[in-house]
C-alpha cells in the first residue's frame, strides 16, 4: 500500500513532521536562528532518523510489544551518541553552537514517532527511505526557517558557512548592504512567528492545489476543438 | 388626541464602540498637548503617521478577510491603538519603524486573532515591545524636555529627521537626545550614587523628571475623565497604582537613599498612561471585578520588579503583555457566585 513514491512525498510534504505533525518543535525553534545552524541540526537529525528507522525495522519481529518503546529509545540514543561524538570530532565549532540540542535529538518526538508509526511495521528498505524522506523534510524546514530568520534578523545569508563546509566556504556569506535587520527574528518570538508563517504558506499552497485538482476534470471535460 | 406611550425601561443607552473610543481619544488630548509642549512636534507627526498606517493596515486586512471595511474603520479602535502607540515611542523615531509597528499591531496582533474583541494582547503594547526588542538604539533616542534642550527643533526639522533626511547641520544624536528620568535614575544608582546626589541634576522636577511629571499629570486628568464618563472602572487603575505605591513605599522606607521615592515611580515613564489607558483596554483585561483587582495589582508588582531588578528602565508594556496572557486564567478563577448557588468549600 505504501509505494516508495508515496513515502517520499509524504515525508517531504504531505506529512512533513515539522509543518503538519508539528513534532520536534523544541530543537526546530531553538536552533533555527541561522541557516547553517538549521542545516547542521537537520542533517544530524536526518542521519539519526535513517539509522534508527532501519534498525528498528530490522528488529521489529524480535522486540516484544510490551517493551518496544524503551528499546526504540535505546536504539535512538545509541545513534545520537554516535552522531554527537562524530560531530565533536569533525565539526567542533558547529557542535559548540548547537550544544545541548545534539544530545536532545534523542527526545525529538519525530524520531520515536516514525519508529513507532512506520519503521516497526514496515520492511527495512521502506523504513530507510521513510527515515531519509522525513529527515530531509525536517531539514528543509529548518533550513528555510533558519535562512529567513537570519535574513530578517541580521541581513545575512549563510553566515558562518565555514563551520560546516570548511574554510573554502568562508566567503559564501551574502550580506545585504545597509540592512541591520530586525533583531526580533533571531530571538525566540521570531521562531514562532516564522514557523507560523511557513505553516500558513504550506496551507495556502495545499488549498490552492486542492482547488486546481477540483477544477481539472471540468477542464478536461470541455471539448478541445476550436472551430474556425 | 393620543400620544404614543413607551413601556419601561425609559432610559436609553447610547454607548457604542465608536463613542467609547472617541471619548478615549478625547481623554488623551491634554496629555498629548503636554507632550508636544515639552518634547516637540514629533509626537503629533507620529500620531499622524501611526493613524494613517493603522487605518490602511486595517482596511487592507479586512479586504483580505472579505469583511465589511467601513464599520470597522469607523469604530476608531485602530486610531486609539495608533495614538497609544505614538505616545509610547520616542518623538524622533524613523517613520518606517512607526509604520512597521502599526502593521504588526493591526495585522498580526489584532486581525489575525479575529479583530477587535478577540485579540488576547494589547496591540499597541505588542508593537512597542516588538520595536523595543528589535531596535533598541532607535527606540531609546528620547528627547529632553524643552527647558533643558540646547537645540530646539521646529516642525520642519522634526519632519525631516523622522523621514530620514538626517539631522540638521552641526547636530549629533548625542547632542540631541537625553536619557529618560527612569533611565538616568537607574544608571546613576548602578554607579553607586545616592538619591540625594542624583537629584542635584537640573533634569528633575518636583517628584519625577522635569516635564515628564507634568505629562503624567495631564494624562491623569484624562484618566479621571474616563472614570467620570464610566468608560473605565476604578478597579484596574487603583490596584495597579496601589501595588506600585505599596512596593515603592516599602523599599523607600527601608533604604531611602537607594530606592526612589514612591511618587517618582508613579509619575515617571508609562505608569499613569498604562494604568488608565492601556491596562484598562476592555478586550485584553479580566471581566470580573475581583479579577480586575488582581490583574491590576500584578501589573503593578511586575512594573516595580522589572524597574528595580530587571533589565529595562521601564516595564509597563512588558507587564501589561504578561498579564494579558494571564487574564483568562484570572477570569476563570474569579467568576462571581451565581445568586442562590452555594459557596464552594475547599481549594481550586
Amino acid at each position: 500500500m505504501n509505494s516508495y513514491r508515496e513515502i517520499i512525498s509524504n515525508g517531504l510534504w504531505g506529512n512533513n513532521q515539522a509543518l503538519v505533525a508539528l513534532l520536534g518543535l523544541c530543537p526546530l525553534l531553538a536552533v533555527s536562528n541561522t541557516a547553517i545552524n538549521g542545516l547542521g541540526l537537520g542533517l544530524a537529525t536526518t542521519l539519526v532518523l535513517l539509522l534508527s528507522n532501519t534498525s528498528v525495522s530490522l528488529i521489529r519481529h524480535v522486540v516484544r510489544p510490551e517493551v518496544r518503546l524503551p528499546v526504540f529509545v535505546l536504539v535512538i540514543a545509541s545513534f545520537v551518541t554516535a552522531v554527537e561524538l562524530s560531530m565533536k570530532a569533525y565539526f567542533f565549532d558547529l557542535y559548540k553552537i548547537l550544544g545541548i540540542f545534539i544530545p536532545l535529538i534523542v527526545t525529538n518526538c519525530a524520531i520515536i514517532g516514525r519508529a513507532e508509526a512506520f519503521a516497526s511495521k514496515n520492511n527495512p528498505a521502506k523504513a530507510a527511505v521513510d527515515g531519509l524522506a522525513i529527515g530531509i523534510g525536517f531539514t528543509l524546514v529548518l533550513f528555510v526557517l533558519g535562512a529567513s530568520r537570519e535574513l530578517i534578523g541580521q541581513g545575512t545569508l549563510l553566515s558562518q558557512a565555514h563551520l560546516m563546509f570548511g574554510e573554502a566556504a568562508r566567503d559564501w556569506t551574502i550580506q545585504i548592504e545597509g540592512f541591520k535587520g530586525a533583531l526580533l527574528a533571531i530571538l525566540p518570538p521570531g521562531a514562532f512567528l516564522g514557523l507560523g508563517s511557513i505553516i500558513a504558506l504550506k496551507n495556502v499552497i495545499d488549498h490552492w492545489q486542492q482547488k486546481q485538482t477540483a477544477k481539472e476534470p471540468v477542464v478536461e471535460a470541455t471539448p478541445q476543438e476550436s472551430p474556425g | 388626541m393620543q400620544f404614543s406611550t413607551y413601556s419601561s425601561p425609559h432610559t436609553g443607552h447610547s454607548e457604542n464602540v465608536t463613542r467609547v473610543m472617541a471619548q478615549v481619544l478625547l481623554a488623551m488630548i491634554p496629555g498629548i498637548i503636554a507632550m508636544t509642549w515639552y518634547f516637540g512636534w514629533g509626537i503629533v507627526i507620529n500620531i499622524f503617521i501611526a493613524s494613517v498606517a493603522a487605518i490602511s493596515a486595517e482596511a487592507f486586512i479586512l479586504k483580505l478577510r472579505k469583511r465589511a471595511i467601513t464599520p470597522v474603520i469607523m469604530d476608531l479602535s485602530a486610531v486609539v491603538t495608533a495614538v497609544l502607540f505614538a505616545v509610547s515611542i520616542p518623538p524622533l523615531l524613523p517613520w518606517w519603524l512607526t509604520v512597521g509597528g502599526m502593521l504588526f499591531a493591526i495585522i498580526v496582533v489584532k486581525q489575525l486573532y479575529g479583530g477587535l474583541g478577540f485579540n488576547p494582547f494589547n496591540p499597541a503594547m505588542a508593537a512597542y515591545v516588538l520595536l523595543l526588542v528589535s531596535y533598541p538604539s532607535e527606540m531609546t533616542n528620547w528627547l529632553p524636555p524643552r527647558h533643558l534642550s540646547t537645540h530646539s527643533l521646529d516642525f520642519l526639522a522634526t519632519l525631516g529627521i523622522i523621514f530620514g533626511n538626517g539631522l540638521p547641520q552641526g547636530l549629533s544624536w548625542d547632542a540631541l537626545t537625553m536619557a529618560t528620568p527612569l533611565d538616568e535614575m537607574r544608571t546613576q544608582l548602578d554607579m553607586g550614587k545616592m538619591i540625594s546626589e542624583i537629584r542635584h541634576s537640573p533634569m528633575w522636577g518636583d517628584y519625577g523628571g522635569l516635564g515628564t511629571e507634568w505629562v503624567a499629570n495631564w494624562f491623569l486628568l484624562g484618566g479621571l475623565f474616563l472614570l467620570w464618563r464610566r468608560i473605565i472602572t476604578w478597579h484596574i487603575p487603583v490596584s495597579m497604582i496601589g501595588a506600585i505605591l505599596i512596593m515603592a513605599t516599602a523599599w523607600w522606607l527601608a533604604e531611602p537613599e537607594a530606592n526612589p521615592f514612591p511618587a517618582f515611580h508613579l509619575f515617571s515613564g508609562g505608569v499613569i498612561v498604562g494604568a488608565f489607558f492601556i491596562a484598562t483596554d476592555p478586550v485584553t483585561t479580566v471581566t470580573t471585578k475581583k479579577g480586575q483587582l488582581i490583574f491590576g495589582a500584578l501589573i503593578g508588582v511586575l512594573v516595580y520588579s522589572i524597574r528595580s531588578w530587571g533589565g529595562y528602565p521601564d516595564a509597563v508594556a512588558f507587564a501589561v503583555l504578561l498579564m494579558n496572557m494571564a487574564a483568562p486564567t484570572i477570569g476563570y478563577y474569579t467568576q462571581p457566585r451565581i445568586y442562590g448557588e452555594q459557596e464552594k468549600k475547599g481549594g481550586i
